[in-house]
């Protein structure tokens, strides 16, 4: 099952597309017709062998260009990668923990060797074959973490555990939906949170937090979030907002189809060993309504989720003002027919 | 959710001294150990002539060393059992059952120094993380250890001779004992303090710190609670629809999985808080044991943490 | 008159108290304008001996003399007036790197000031949850430009300009302590140009 890297743009002309089977892998958040906070969280085990919830870290055909996509924001804004100065314990066990899994997930890309704290390991993909001793950063490009997810798809919060809480004291963060790294590191579970509406008030995050202060070594979790963003722009960061921004306002109802993706962000949980620190992976998919509504049920159900969303959440989302062009297309897919339980298309 | 178990075989016992004995544990597949933080403990199951025993026991070796777990155990003879099957009959050969590390004491890796201060056996979680410490160089930490008597003192020749500027033991038969205060007096802002042994030396930090205005989130203990017993008392598991019978030497978490009713745990010690119990109806007194619960949730009588708190009275039933 | 009062808000953002004298081996107070105040009330309500234990740090600001013949007067063992925050943070560097635990933090004043010196305690390693903050006067609010990453100090309207990069900025109750900052975000990156008027931060 080789896979074939797309050499795309997510920024300028947007080259970005999906091939059909990216689009059957497509992680459709909605399994009922209407969408509310959730805890939502499920063991993160292996589901439907192709899909994205099949290995610990989903590789796909964006892999080498969402790569180069990130090496270009860093080049342009290195904050969007810290890590304070306890952290670099964390940045070895996520390392360690994203080597091993794909190498064991994916032999035929990645590699690893080990010979005590002596280890070798190759990338075919990025063309990386590094020789380097463990727990020693000077031996490396970058420090642990930097290195690692600079060859991994999604951003990385990696969090200290500490006093009953979670504490955001390190991060890769360029394909965020909106929110700042250089800001919020240094925040815990609660305050990096804050600004989201109404699932304080459902005391969404209090159970959250300890679900996630409990997860075990060995014993990963996985939830979905999702967004909508104009153009398949990874890169939805407060500190270009000003550039972006305006793109909201391109949307027409003859390109609304095409520039306008669902955003979908696949966010699992890992108990880091060495440092009791857990990391959550936060891997970005982005779909065109387009291809989105080939899929008869995805099609009316994201009609119904995005109508009878509440306002505030279309607000905190981003999209209140296009609510009524993105609605107006899609419901010429929505035949009023039941929809089957499930996030599958075809089930 | 509790921690994933694995089949291990003891592949040796020592004796320490006449109290403490060291068991090390090899996976029986071949595989490595999971890696670990200073500081994690695992619980180790026990089936003691058809009761089943779950305890849990620091992990004591070093957290880079992934070809074994070792634990140190104190026999206690008054206690409920745990400790005294496994000085009596678990020897080197036997397979048991251990969980993955699960770290409820770790080290606030910001400390810019760690003053650990162990009492007896409470010492076996800082052995990890001072091996933790010292592998990655950062070896700002003293350690105050106090034990009975010489012969009784575990490990104080090991630490003595590594960490001959750090480790510091009194010894009580020779009247010897931590100076608290001074020890708390004068230690640079960043610092932070860990205590474990009995409850008493637990307690008496904690007061003397707290007095010295240290800040709270610099102070950090880790006391197991065994399960104390009490009188025998009925619950009723309005989930399963069982009606179960907890018995004196046994704890309400014990007789709930007895009967078969999967309850999640982690430590079995009520500092996790992974066991708590939604209280449906009771008639009657709770004994709540546990560190887990505010003041306020052992009042309201809705909640219970049944790996170490028992019940008096009529009627008790559980959301099981 | 003791607290000032925010309207509700969202979990980030920080949350002032009053200032209470508490047991330690050392004792570290520091203010800006206003907050002259809060240190003579804390003072007022301490045992003796607080004072031969204390170091007051005071820039006055807009409150000029109001306070600082009484704070001189009170006796503690080190009092510093000082003309900016600029100018007294080395000195509140020096004596956090001599302290040791069991001294008690004090903080009373503008969010700006309180925020800062928060920060420097936790460079340090004192945690936060143990630092005591008092509000008093001016509700002016430092930021940061999320965009450019300049700071604006003093920003008492909503929108304002970023003195850096010049975009048109409205104010987040989101606040890092890290940064000592509440989040400044461009308000017309959507409409450019349709900038509503500045009102005043409450």
């Amino acid at each position: 099952m080789g896979i074939e890297f797309k050499k795309e743009t997510f920024r300028g002309d947007y080259t970005f597309s999906n091939s059909p089977e990216a689009m059957k892998r497509f992680p459709f958040p909605f399994d009922k017709d209407s969408y509310m906070y959730a805890v939502n969280m499920e063991p993160h085990t292996p589901v439907r062998e192709g899909s994205v919830y099949y290995n610990s870290f989903d590789v796909d055909e964006h892999y080498v260009s969402e790569m180069a996509d990130r090496a270009m924001v860093l080049d342009e804004d290195p904050l969007r990668c810290q890590s304070l100065p306890h952290m670099e314990l964390h940045g070895w066990d996520l390392l360690e923990l994203i080597m091993v899994e794909k190498a064991k997930d994916y032999p035929d890309l990645f590699q690893l060797t080990r010979d005590g704290d002596k280890w070798h390991w190759v990338n075919k993909p990025l063309g990386i074959d590094d020789k380097f001793t463990f727990m020693d950063a000077s031996t490396l490009p970058y420090g642990p973490m930097e290195y690692i997810t600079r060859q991994t798809q999604g951003d990385f919060c990696v969090l200290d555990q500490r006093e009953d809480n979670l504490w955001m004291d390190a991060g890769m963060v360029t394909t965020q939906a909106d929110w700042s790294l250089d800001f919020d590191i240094g925040m815990n579970f609660f305050e990096w949170h804050a600004p989201v509406p109404l699932a304080h008030e459902k005391g969404i995050f209090v159970r959250a937090l300890k679900f996630l202060l409990n997860i075990q070594q060995g014993a990963p979790a996985r939830r979905l979030n999702w967004t909508m963003t104009v153009n398949p722009l990874l890169d939805t960061s407060p500190e270009n907002y000003h550039k972006w921004g305006i793109q909201k306002t391109t949307l027409t109802p003859e390109n609304v189809g095409k520039k306008q993706h669902l955003r979908v962000e696949l966010q699992t949980f890992f108990r880091l060993p060495r440092s009791n620190g857990l990391v959550f992976p936060i891997r970005c998919y982005l779909a065109c309504l387009e291809d989105i509504t080939k899929f008869p049920k995805w099609g009316r159900r994201l009609h119904r989720v995005i109508r009878d969303l509440p306002e505030e959440l279309a607000t905190y989302k981003g999209f209140i003002d296009n609510r009524p062009m993105i609605l107006e297309y899609l419901s010429q897919f929505d035949d009023g027919a039941e929809t089957s339980p499930g996030v599958w298309p075809e089930d | 959710m509790s921690a994933a178990k694995m089949n291990v075989r003891v592949t040796d016992v020592v004796e320490v001294n006449d109290l403490v004995k060291r068991f090390r544990f090899e996976r029986t597949d071949g595989e490595l150990m999971p890696t670990f933080s200073g500081g994690a403990h695992t619980v180790v199951e026990m089936d003691d002539n058809g009761t089943r025993r779950l305890n849990p026991y620091s992990l004591m070796s070093s957290p880079t060393d992934r070809s074994a777990y070792t634990i140190s155990v104190r026999r206690d003879d008054e206690g409920r059992g745990g400790s005294l099957f496994l000085h009596n009959h678990v020897k080197a050969g036997m397979e048991m059952v251990i969980s993955n590390p699960v770290n409820l004491f770790s080290l606030d890796l910001r400390g810019r120094k760690h003053v650990m201060i162990a009492g007896g056996i409470g010492i076996t979680p800082f052995l990890s993380q001072i091996k933790q410490l010292s592998a990655a160089n950062q070896g700002n930490f003293e350690l105050h250890y106090a034990v009975r008597t010489p012969a009784l003192g575990s490990y104080v020749d090991e630490l003595t001779s590594q960490f001959p500027n750090n480790v510091h033991v009194y010894y009580d038969d020779q009247n010897q004992a931590i100076d608290v205060e001074g020890l708390l007096s004068g230690q640079p802002l960043g610092t932070h303090i860990y205590v474990c042994g009995p409850k008493g030396m637990i307690d008496w930090v904690l007061a003397q710190a707290t007095a010295a205005g240290w800040p709270e989130n610099c102070i950090h203990y880790e006391e197991f609670l065994a399960p104390e017993p009490g009188k025998p008392f009925d619950v009723e598991l309005a989930v399963s629809g069982k009606t179960i019978h907890v018995s004196e030497k046994q704890s309400l978490l014990e007789a709930i999985e007895e009967a078969g009713v999967d309850a999640p745990y982690l430590c079995r010690g009520g500092a996790c808080g992974m066991c708590e119990t939604n209280v449906i109806k009771s008639d009657g007194e709770f004994v709540h044991n546990d560190h887990w619960l505010e003041e306020e949730e052992h009042k309201s009588g809705k909640k219970i943490m049944p790996c170490v708190s028992r019940f008096v009275g009529k009627t008790l039933v559980l959301d099981r | 008159m003791a607290k000032t009062e925010f309207p509700k808000s969202i979990i980030s953002r920080p949350v002032y108290g009053e200032l209470e004298p508490r047991n330690g081996t050392s004792h570290l107070l520091i203010a800006d304008g206003e907050g002259g105040q809060a240190i003579l009330d804390v003072v007022a309500k301490a045992d003796d001996g607080f004072l031969d234990r204390a170091h007051i740090i005071f820039i006055p600001k807009d409150t000029k003399e109001k306070y600082v013949s009484k704070l001189e007067s009170l006796g503690a063992k080190q009092c510093y007036t000082g003309p900016s925050y600029e100018a007294a943070v080395s000195r509140i560097r020096r004596v956090l790197s001599d302290a040791s635990n069991g001294l008690q933090i004090y903080l009373a004043g503008s969010e700006g000031v309180m925020g800062q010196a928060q920060r420097e305690a936790m460079n340090v390693g004192y945690p936060f949850q143990s630092i005591q903050t008092e509000h008093r006067g001016s509700k002016a609010r430092r930021m940061q430009c999320v965009h450019c990453k300049g700071i604006t100090e003093d920003v008492i309207t909503d929108p304002f300009v970023c003195s850096h990069c010049g975009l048109n900025l409205f104010v987040r109750d989101h606040y890092s302590r890290r940064l000592a900052a509440f989040q400044g975000v461009c308000i017309d990156a959507e409409d450019p140009g349709n900038v509503p008027d500045p009102v005043e931060i409450l």
